[in-house]
């Protein structure tokens, strides 16, 4: 269960991202609650979250969208394994700075990624998540928050 | 040469050698690229603590950028490892973990500077010179 301020967190923290690391803000669409297995995109950096709170983030992009944002960062290797660092490196940015509301006591695992052409993420019977889309530069990404 | 000893350039400042540590490659060329010092010299980087410890002792770098949240080994225990080998080593910890607790425990085990990811060029640049000082 995701409160309202914890979601907040996590919005800014995605806005932040884009803001500093890809020099160019990113807008963020109405957050909106599932269950089930979300939809994702070619690329999902996943952070697993333990300690106070326990569950999932995951940041799912298209490699269109990493391919521009490697470009902001001034980078000119477009290979498969550097989508996957840089998917990977989003998500624990994202869920890094969360600590600053969370604590210390909020783990976060090293990312793992998941990629492929419909790549599914796996999700626990009856578990809900909070999805926040992201546009940045018509190119559409989502973050995802599962946590108990 | 100048006493026996190599005089570095730069106006005679002595060139500090510099090892970056983090998991992701992106990161580490991202540092590599954006620090703007020429007394500092890319001796290696290292993608995780244990790599790190190893590079350490085959390159003695006298200024590392430390990530916290790495495989293997993470970079708090790595830090205090780094510094037990050599206590004048500077150490400038780049991560994403914004939470003070982590900075203050860094800070303990031996970093000299703690730098926030995402961060702009401009904030390495102004955090390393800290250090440096």
């Amino acid at each position: 269960m995701l409160y309202e301020q914890e979601l907040k967190t996590f919005v800014e923290g995605t806005t932040n991202f884009f803001e500093v690391a890809a020099q160019q803000p990113a807008s963020i669409g109405s957050p909106y609650l599932m269950e089930g297995s979300p939809a994702v995109h070619e690329y999902t950096g996943v952070i697993n979250i333990s300690g106070k709170r326990e569950g999932v983030v995951y940041f799912t992009a298209s490699k269109a969208m990493l391919t521009v944002l490697l470009m902001k960062m001034q980078e000119n290797d477009f290979s498969h394994e550097t989508m996957k660092d840089l998917v990977g490196e989003v998500a624990n940015t994202i869920s890094g700075n969360a600590r600053r509301d969370f604590g210390r006591d909020f783990v976060i695992s090293v990312p793992s990624v998941l990629s492929g052409e419909k790549p599914q993420i796996p999700q626990k019977p009856g578990v809900r998540s909070f999805i926040i889309p992201i546009n940045w530069r018509s190119h559409s990404a989502k973050l995802i928050v599962s946590l108990t | 040469m100048r006493n026996g000893k190599a005089v570095a350039k730069n106006g005679g400042k002595r060139t500090l050698k510099l090892m970056i540590v983090d998991d992701s490659n992106i990161m580490r060329r991202r540092i590599e690229r954006s620090q703007r010092f020429e007394q500092l010299e890319l001796v290696g980087t290292a993608g995780n603590g244990l790599e790190a410890l190893e590079l350490f002792k085959k390159t003695d770098p006298d200024v590392v950028t430390m990530d916290i949240t790495m495989p293997q080994m993470d970079g708090i225990e790595c830090i205090a490892r780094l510094v037990a080998m050599k206590p004048a080593v500077r150490i400038l910890v780049v991560s994403a973990l914004a939470d003070k607790a982590t900075a203050v425990e860094a800070m303990e085990r031996g970093a000299n500077g703690f730098l926030n990811k995402p961060f702009t060029d401009r904030q390495l640049n102004e955090a390393i010179a800290e250090l440096m000082r």
